[in-house]
């Protein structure tokens, strides 16, 4: 009876890690962070891109609309993969496109915009990455959706694709 | 001569002070981002990589000790940005309650499970 019970504990006792191990291995050990939480957007001042000048954040969210802050750089490959969709988002009235060039080279952000087009309505320089870690980014693309509460409503790591600017035209709707 | 003395010693203290300020704000931001995970490296803190998101974590902490921010007031402050993740030490909530009190009850059952082992062996023992 009692080498039965001994037996029966090892056999629960395997199985839970049997569980346990292959369950992490079906899980994906990248960090993906929580991106919908409803998060107020951080009060920074930052350097305008062409005219240099700081601009307070009251500054930047000051009007009544949805805003969108997107992370860029011009060395950050998906970044030009999703320029054309960012351009063609820039057309929607409302909604305005706050662009945040993350840890660049200014002559190259320049020719990169020049070159693709410039979908924002601002455009602030965030030349050590501190403003990105403000908004809770951790790399290049990444965009806030901000509501017309100031509130960070959606995060979208990675490019932006079709199946994202579809949902973010409803929501703007 | 020995007032110049006492006035050189005073002005050597107050010299020295902000140095060692900052020596001890070097040393809480070390051991801050020692425990810093890296979100974009696999198994690094932020204190041993060098990526574009460690760099701006370090300066951000740096910024935030200079402040005046408490070692606890920077976690709280990365936990409210990227969540208990980014910590390598995890605070007690009903998602890591099972992480805390696991060892405790391991230790529980198998100190039980000693306790009664003893106890049978004594009774056998006096038997």
């Amino acid at each position: 009876m009692k080498n039965k019970f001994n037996l029966f504990i090892i056999v629960i006792f395997l199985s839970f890690c049997f569980i346990i191990f292959y369950k992490g291995l079906n899980t994906s050990n990248n960090y993906i962070p929580k991106v919908n939480e409803k998060k107020n957007i951080p009060t920074f001042k930052a350097k305008e891109f062409y005219s240099n000048n700081y601009i307070n954040s009251e500054k930047i969210f000051e009007e009544n609309s949805y805003y969108i802050v997107n992370i860029w750089a011009s060395w950050c490959v998906p970044c030009r993969k999703e320029h054309p969709l960012l351009i063609g988002l820039s057309k929607n009235k409302s909604v305005k496109l706050i662009g945040l060039n993350y840890r660049d080279n200014l002559n190259n952000a320049k020719k990169f915009i020049n070159e693709l087009g410039n979908p924002y309505s601002k455009i602030l320089i965030d030349s050590d990455g501190v403003l990105s870690v403000e908004f809770g980014a951790y790399g290049v693309p990444e965009t806030f959706l901000i509501d017309k509460d100031k509130n960070i409503i959606k995060k979208f790591v990675g490019p932006i694709n079709e199946e994202i600017l579809e949902e973010i035209k409803t929501i703007i709707k | 001569m020995k007032i110049l003395k006492i006035l050189s010693i005073i002005f050597l203290i107050i010299g020295l002070s902000p140095l060692k300020s900052d020596e001890k704000n070097e040393t809480l931001k070390n051991k801050i981002l020692k425990n810093v995970r890296c979100l974009i490296c696999q198994g690094q803190s932020v204190y041993d990589s060098e990526s574009d998101f460690a760099l701006s974590i370090k300066l951000i902490v740096d910024k935030k000790i200079n402040k005046g921010l408490s070692e606890d007031q920077v976690y709280e402050f990365l936990r409210k940005k990227y969540g208990d993740w980014i910590i390598y030490d995890p605070k007690f909530n009903k998602n890591t309650y099972i992480l805390w009190l696991l060892p405790i009850l391991l230790f529980l059952f198998g100190g039980a499970i000693i306790y009664k082992k003893i106890l049978k062996k004594n009774n056998e023992k006096f038997l």
